[in-house]
Formats: structure tokens, sequence, C-alpha cells
């Protein structure tokens, strides 16, 4: 009974009393538990994000082999990167990656884009069919990448068959012919990100009122008119933000490529992740490949600052 | 232009035919888009000699070979032996036998499945639980420095997994956490918290802050505001960022290659090299894979509508 006495007391002491002071006399104030909640996650991050990456700075910097932990470790300066730079493999596996990301974006583009443009027609059964397209882009990439190397296999796989039942080239060998192995890769991400840039172009195609298109029909404006002054401008901040995203994911693709081709024949679809792997966890070569970690980060970095800066831009 | 614009409904509206084109167009690539997927799906069903046939057989005779080298280890014996063996008792043991076979045991597929579940789900709860409580923080309070803050935790997320790879590794060995489900877990949670973080402000946003300001001038503390009143109007919007982190947990192939070998090992690294006789065992391969797959499939399915938030961190909403 006196609790409940005294609780009510409380209760009109705060209520009589400002908002902001009422919470700092009922426990915790609202700066206390803004860091409260925030700190955790904050500190997660620093533990298992950042403190690795300044590790790997300094790594950078050594002659440093993880599977010879006893050995002494010798500060190098910079002689890492200079190979790295001078290196022309490197530029090589740079080149692989450029290719792969600029080929992969192109198609997918052009590919997502129309079929956000037919969906949006709103034909019956629109929905249904754009979640069965949508599937492979929730799979697993390494997964994706195993079954494909079946797919792809040029003596009994179904992808050589149906090129055949169409032009008679006898056997398709994707991945081991080395002409054709940067489009085997090419093929299956956009197999299963071309869904990515199509909802997202979806999305951007919606946002635009009808409005506008009422008006250009008052106008006369013609099909190609409108798509040109009205519907592209309006996607295009969405589409941009699809490429950037994919685009950074790309330059960083590993999983797939890794299950498909493994970075062959030879080095052609070696791209720069591939690569790393390579140097750090078969060569052991750890302050080397520390150098290449570094770089690829500072590219991404900068590439994810743009990113965040369109993002704010599609929010507006 | 044409009868189209001017009949009494909005122009905006496409016409019948350009409909039709429309839909088979988009039905095409639909189809085509779901060949893959579906000739995994059959592959598991088929015996070894028809996985490897030329043509490619869409027609075959269905049979669980597939599955049961999967979930089995064989040793090949001489028919003599298997003869000695007398009739086989169970049916999975018939199916290994005909292939001059027999079970030596169980294979490790299933480990690996269970420990993708536990360390997806693991990883989930403490990212969502994390991403919750930060998310809260961020939607509600005036932070200093929130706009970087929040670019710095999703910038952690842009890293290439290869490059902090080597760091975790040394560290991991150092801690005694390489190749541990904890280890695992931490390691997932810190690639997850930026989408729950991102995703969850999002959904915080929009829950109106007048139903905690009501409930706090009605004698509620702030914690128990955000305990009573905004969990359960962000119940829909957790769910969402749960089943993305849970996909993204199941999905990851770089750290479960690198930093596990027996024990932790997930699914995904574990897949490929599900070896048989002379090469791949294509069959157990598809096995594995529609078991691994399927679920992601329903998820998608079910969470069609919130796709486009978790894929572009909470910025582009229906």
């Amino acid at each position: 009974m006196t609790d409940r006495a005294a609780i009510s007391i409380a209760d009109r002491a705060a209520t009589a009393t400002p908002a902001q002071l009422a919470r700092r006399v009922r426990g915790l104030s609202d700066r206390a538990i803004a860091w409260l909640f925030i700190a955790p996650t904050i500190v997660l991050l620093l533990a298992i994000n950042i403190f690795p990456l300044i590790w790997t700075v300094y790594l950078s910097f050594t002659n440093y082999r993880a599977n010879r932990p006893g050995r002494a470790v010798d500060w190098v300066g910079t002689r890492n990167y200079e190979r790295l730079l001078g290196s022309e493999d490197v530029w090589g596996y740079l080149q692989a990656t450029a290719h792969f990301v600029s080929w992969t974006m192109s198609i997918q583009v052009v590919l997502g884009l129309g079929l956000a443009l037919l969906i949006n027609k709103n034909f019956k059964g629109a929905g249904f069919w754009t979640t069965i397209i949508l599937i492979p882009m929730m799979l697993s990439p390494a997964v994706v990448g195993t079954f494909w190397t079946y797919l792809y296999q040029p003596q009994t796989g179904i992808f050589s068959y149906i090129i055949n039942a169409f032009a008679d080239v006898g056997p398709v060998d994707m991945i081991g012919s080395p002409t054709l192995a940067p489009w085997s890769i090419i093929i299956v991400d956009t197999w299963m990100w071309t869904p990515y840039i199509m909802l997202l172009s979806l999305a951007g195609l919606r946002s635009i009122p009808d409005y506008l298109y009422e008006a250009a029909e008052i106008d006369r404006a013609n099909a190609w008119q409108k798509f040109w002054y009205i519907t592209l401008p309006r996607v295009l901040p969405f589409l941009m933000l699809a490429v950037l995203f994919r685009g950074i994911e790309n330059f960083k693709m590993f999983d797939l490529v890794v299950e498909l081709t493994s970075g062959g024949p030879g080095s052609i679809t070696e791209l720069a992740s591939i690569n790393l792997k390579r140097e750090a966890f078969e060569k052991w070569r750890t302050g080397y490949s520390s150098a290449f970690a570094v770089i690829l980060f500072v590219t991404v970095f900068g590439l994810g600052n743009i990113y965040v800066k369109a993002l704010n831009r599609v929010k507006q | 232009m044409s009868a189209g614009a001017t009949s009494a409904h909005s122009v905006v509206e496409s016409k019948a035919v350009g409909k039709w084109i429309a839909g088979l167009l988009v039905m095409a690539y639909a189809l085509v888009a779901v060949v893959p997927l579906a000739w995994i799906f059959s592959t598991g069903f088929k015996s070894p000699p028809d996985s490897i046939s030329y043509p490619p057989k869409v027609i075959f005779e269905p049979s669980l070979e597939g599955y049961v080298n999967l979930f089995t280890n064989r040793s090949r014996q001489t028919p003599e032996y298997i003869e000695s063996l007398g009739t086989a008792t169970t049916w999975y043991d018939d199916i290994v036998r005909k292939r001059n076979m027999v079970i030596t045991g169980p294979s490790r597929f299933k480990d690996r499945y269970v420990n993708s579940v536990v360390i997806g789900f693991g990883s989930t709860f403490l990212a969502v639980f994390l991403g919750t409580l930060a998310a809260y923080g961020f939607s509600r309070f005036r932070v200093p420095l929130k706009d970087d803050l929040m670019f710095f935790i999703l910038s952690t997320r842009m890293m290439p997994p290869i490059a902090v790879a080597i760091p975790i590794f040394l560290m991991y060995r150092t801690l005694g956490l390489s190749d541990t489900i904890l280890g695992m877990i931490l390691l997932y949670t810190a690639v997850n918290v930026s989408l729950a973080v991102w995703l969850l402000k999002g959904f915080m946003d929009e829950i109106p802050r007048e139903y905690e300001e009501a409930a706090v001038v009605d004698g509620y503390t702030r914690l128990q505001a955000f305990i009573k009143v905004v969990l359960p109007q962000a119940r829909a919007g957790i769910a969402a960022t749960a089943i993305f982190c849970l996909i993204f947990a199941w999905n990851e192939y770089a750290f479960a290659l690198l930093l596990t070998s027996g024990n932790a090992q997930t699914a995904p690294p574990f897949i490929p090299i599900i070896i048989g006789e002379g090469g791949l065992d294509w069959p157990a391969v598809a096995a594995g894979t529609t078991l691994f797959l399927l679920p992601i499939v329903f998820f998608t399915v079910l969470l069609r509508n919130q796709l486009l938030r978790g894929i572009t961190f909470g910025a582009v909403r229906k």
C-alpha cells in the first residue's frame, strides 16, 4: 500500500516537472541510455573490424609470414607496396577484375532496367513472376558456383547441350577455355544479380508520379521522349545506387568465382580477391598480401564514400 | 497518340496488347532463370550414371541415391562379400549394395548443416539484439557525430572479407577462437550488425515518437517505454531484419573457408568437396545444394515485399 502511494507521489512530481527533467528523475538519463545502447555495437565493430584493419596496415610494412610465427619480424618500409605497384601480374589481376565489373554491370543494367520497364506494365501475374526472378539473388554464391560447374560440364552439361541445340559447335568448355572463362563468371553473376538492378529500377519507376506522363501526353510527347525526359532522369539515381553497390560487391568478388573457376585457366579469371587469398593463405606472404589488402580496402572505401552520398541523394 | 490516349482511362495504364507482350517477355526470362535451379533439383534425384549421360536426361527414373550418398560414407567391396551379407535390411543399404558398396558410417554433411544452423541463428540473434538497441539510440536520441558513426558502421560492411581475414586469422589463432563456433558467431555478428542497425533505424524512424512520449507521461521510464511500446511496434521490422541477417550468415563462404576446417565448418565450404569415386558425385552435390538452398527460397518468397529494403540497407522503401 505504502509502495503504491510512494509511486503515485513520484508520478505526480514527475508530471509536474518538465518532461526532460522528469525522465532524469526516473532512472537513466537519455544520454546514458543512448550510449548504453550504442556502445556495444561500436565496441564489437572496433574489436572485430577496426583493430584487425590497423593490424593489416602494420603488417603491410613488414615481411611477416603467418606460417612461421617464431621468426623475427622485420620492418621493410614501403617495399611491399613498391613491389605490388611495380608488378605486371598485379595489374593483370586488377584488369581481370575491371573486365568482370564493367561487363557484369553493363549487361545487368540493360537487362534489369528492361525487365523493370516490362514489369511496370502491371500485367496479370506480375507479382508472381517477379518473385520467381528474385530467387537467384538470395542464394549462396559459393554453392551457386559449385552447381554451375556442373551445368558448364563440356561433355555432359546442359549449358553446352542448349548451345548445341541452336548452333552445332561441339562441346562448349566454358570453364576450361581461356577465351570463354571470363564469360562463364559474367554469365553466372548476371543470372544471380540482374534481379537486384531490376528491383531498384522498379522502385525508381514506381516513384514517378502519373501526372508527369499525363502532362507529357497533353504536350503530345512520343514514347521515346517520355522515356528520355521523364522516366530515365527519375530512375537514374536508383540505377546508379544499384550499380555502385553491385560494383563494390563485384570488385570484392570472391566466393562465386573461387568455386566456379578458382581463377583459372592459368590466371585468366584470377580476380584481385582470389589472388589475395592465394598470396595470404597458400603462399603465406602475410606482409605482402596485407599491403594488397590495404590497396583494395582504400579503393573500396573510396567507392563506399560515394555510395553513401548517393544513398542520401536517393533518400531525398 | 491513338485511341488509348483519348479513352476515359488513365493515359498511364498500358494498352492490353502491350501488357500481353510484356507479360510474355518477363515470363520467358523467369523460365530461363529457373532452369538452373530446376536442373539442380532434379539432378538430386538422378542416379550417378544418369547425371552424366549425354544428351542430358530430362526424364529419368528417380532415385534417392544422391541423398543416401550425401548422408553416408561408403566403401567398395567385392560382390562375394556383398553376397555374404545376405539381403539388405533397409532401403538405403539396398541402394548402396547395388553399387557394390557398404555404408561405413554417417558423413559429415549433417554436422556441417547443424553448424550452419547454430552459427546462423546465434549470430542473427546477437546482431539483431545489438542492432535493435543501437538503432533505437540513433533513431531517438541526439548522439554526437551521429552521421559519422552511422557511416562508420556501414563502412565496416564494405571491407573485402579476404582483406580483414588475415588479421582475424592471426587474432583468432592467438585467442584460441579459430575453428570454433563461438568465433564464427562473433565474426558474423560483427558483419551483420551494420545491416541490422541501418535496417532497424529505418523501421524505428517510422514509429511515431508520440507513442513513447504518451507512455512516459503515463509514468513509464524511457527504458520501459522502449520495451513495452517501441519493441512491439517494431516487431515486423525486427523479424524482417533477422531473416536478412540469417540469410547472410547462412550464405557466407570466405570466412568459413579460411577460418574453419574440422570443427566449426559450415555447409558452403563443405558442399563443393563432397567427392565420390572418380570425381564429384553430382547427385550427392545436387542433393546437398537442394537441402541448403530450399530454406532460402522459402524465406525469399516470404520476404518478397521487404527485399528492396533489405538489399539497400533500408535506403529505398516501397
